[in-house]
């Protein structure tokens, strides 16, 4: 059942046409929790303009994983990480000990699990990221909130309440806030982490066709649950399994014909 | 014996078990009744006494010796200004070391060790902090018997609420806020100055007022470091008419304050005096609970905005 829905969705759907061009790259990847390595030797080559989807069972690291490319953990004690993710065209190691989490946040963005506004207005949570950059013309302001929340498909809805607190808006739109504050500020990549686990089928469309297209725009790394979903918005998938990377592939390729069998056991329902 | 089976011998037990909650509940209400009543018979009994003395003389006249000319204006005044200065004094005070404790220290036996001696520090006699601040404001600093020494006692023994209220109300912010503002690029100081504190502002006012409510009654620690328990003039306005206009010759003042005003009328002979001090006490009361109900106030107009 559930590979048939998945390799149809799979099938009509577009080759990605332009040269692939890397964006980000994690070679040999391992980051411990204190003592407990939660991701082993990871590789993975992320793409420009495309969007590659991170599946495997709960438990597994993905969001761990997500986290170290916009150095999250560094928000904690006891955390470290080994290994290397670059950054191209510039060619930088985001994990170095010289590079500043900070300038690597200002670079990337992110978009959580659970929608988390500001307990501001809607204007002021768009504009955020533009202030902690500086910005202080009101004009500029206006016109970079203006086209992200157009970008992420919210503008209709709440041109006449920019003013409005965030929390009045319902969880699907709280969500798209939180993709227009993530991408306001330009960003290079965009780090998805489960953004509808939380939402209803018809909230999860409406960002699923979002995530499709801002991909023209954005470079795309998302987590998901649903198998479903990553062969619908993604044009790579990585299969991942107890902090280790199983499988890595185009994604009708992955879904359809998978090289390894714990890949295949899993997008076929028989675990996980 | 068996366990009960059958339905009579279950409900036989029900009835037996719910004898119990019914116990219960009459304790707590003979517990809770216990406190109230008291307070209630202490506070009616005042009112009886002090209500009759309540006229807007008794609030513009010095004290006297004659017990029916004799008002608080000099107590209250006192108290207004000793206030004013504790907050200006606890609010960075408690604010600054509750957002360093929560936000900046490094989880480790240091901060530990501080964590638990500020806890402690709510528990310590008032009339230590009067012998401490004796010491170190009114002879070592040199600031005298003076409102300034009086406002930074009081700001030091309500500091642990402050500093308690402070963290309480950061803690309940929830961790994806903080993730969301530092994903967007900002540094530590810009997720406290545009997050950590206006998000936490409610709580941390709760505790100052919940703190100053405290503060209003304490007798022992300004007893000490030398207010006056007789004080015919107020100290020096603040305004002036000429520049600059402002003036801080009043925190040097001698003063007195509400309950040590209570506490004179209290030890008098004459029975007018009684009655006196029964007004003043009575305004007390009700000032403090003024200030608690707007601290529920407050907590209620601005968390009503901020659900998490
Ligand atoms: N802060 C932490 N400290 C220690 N261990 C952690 C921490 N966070 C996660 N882990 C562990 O790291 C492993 C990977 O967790 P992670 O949250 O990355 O999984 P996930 O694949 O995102 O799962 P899910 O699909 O349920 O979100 C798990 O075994 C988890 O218990
Ligand atoms: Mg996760």
């Amino acid at each position: 059942m559930a590979t048939v829905s998945v390799a149809s969705s799979v099938e009509s759907r577009p080759q990605p046409s332009a040269p692939l061009v890397p964006k980000v790259k994690a070679s040999g990847l391992s980051f411990y929790y204190g003592a407990f390595r939660a991701l082993k030797e990871l590789d993975l080559v992320v793409h420009e303009n495309c969007v590659t989807a991170l599946i495997g069972p709960s438990g597994c690291g993905k969001s761990t994983f997500l986290r170290c490319f916009n150095r999250m953990h560094d928000l904690y004690p006891g955390n470290r990480y080994e290994g290397e993710i670059r950054l191209y065209p510039d060619d930088i190691n985001l994990l170095a000990p010289g590079v500043d989490p900070i300038e690597v946040r200002m670079r990337l963005s992110m978009v959580f699990q659970k929608p988390n506004p500001f307990p501001k207005s809607i204007f002021e949570n768009v504009a955020y990221g533009l202030r902690v950059r500086g910005e202080r013309s009101g004009r500029t302001l206006e016109g970079k909130v203006e086209a992200a929340l157009r970008d992420a498909a919210l503008w209709s809805e709440v041109k006449d309440r920019l003013h409005q607190l965030a929390f009045n808006l319902s969880g699907g739109q709280q969500q798209r806030l939180c993709i227009a504050r993530a991408l306001a500020t330009d960003p290079e990549l965009m780090l998805f982490d489960e953004p509808t686990s939380s939402l209803d089928p018809i909230a999860t469309a409406s960002i699923e066709e979002l995530i499709a297209d801002l991909k023209k725009k954005v470079t795309i790394l998302i987590v998901t649950h649903n198998m479903q979903q990553a062969a619908r918005v993604s044009d790579f998938t990585a299969y991942m399994y107890l902090g280790q990377l199983i499988e890595f592939g185009r994604t009708d390729e992955l879904f359809i014909k998978p090289k390894n069998k714990q890949t295949e056991d899993y997008i076929t329902g028989r675990f996980g | 014996m068996p366990y009960a089976r059958d339905l009579k011998s279950i409900r036989r037990l029900i009835a037996a078990h719910k004898r119990w909650d019914l116990v219960f509940a009459c304790c707590g209400v003979l517990a809770l009744m216990v406190g109230l009543l008291t307070f209630i018979a202490l506070f009616v009994d005042m009112a009886i006494d002090g209500v009759p003395r309540l006229n807007w003389d008794f609030f513009t006249n010095f004290p006297s010796r004659h017990a029916a000319q004799a008002g608080i204006l000099s107590a209250w005044v006192g108290s207004c200004l000793v206030m004013l200065v504790t907050a200006f004094v606890a609010v960075p005070l408690g604010v600054g070391a509750g957002l360093y404790l929560e936000e900046y220290a490094p989880k480790n036996w240091v901060t530990d060790v501080i964590e638990i001696n500020v806890t402690n520090l709510a528990g310590v006699p008032s009339i230590v902090y009067g012998l401490l601040a004796l010491g170190v404001f009114v002879y070592q600093f040199g600031f005298g018997q003076s409102i300034l020494s009086a406002g930074f006692t009081l700001a030091l023994l309500i500091l642990p609420v402050v500093i308690v209220a402070t963290r309480e109300a950061i803690r309940s912010i929830p961790v994806g806020i903080r993730e969301a503002a530092y994903a967007l690029g900002a540094t530590q100081w810009q997720v406290c100055k545009d997050h950590i504190i206006p998000y936490s502002s409610a709580g941390i006012l709760t505790g100052v007022i919940i703190g100053m409510a405290r503060a209003i009654g304490e007798t022992a620690p300004v007893i000490t470091i030398g207010a006056l328990t007789f004080i015919a003039f107020l100290p020096p306005s603040p305004i002036k008419a000429e520049p600059p206009f402002l003036s801080f010759e009043w925190l040097t003042s001698p003063f007195t304050v509400m309950p040590i005003q209570m506490f004179n009328w209290t030890s008098r002979p004459e029975a007018a005096f009684l009655q006196n001090a029964a007004a003043a006490g009575f305004v007390l009361v009700l000032l403090t609970l003024a200030m608690n109900g707007f601290a529920i106030w407050l907590r209620y107009r601005l968390r009503k905005n901020i659900k998490w």
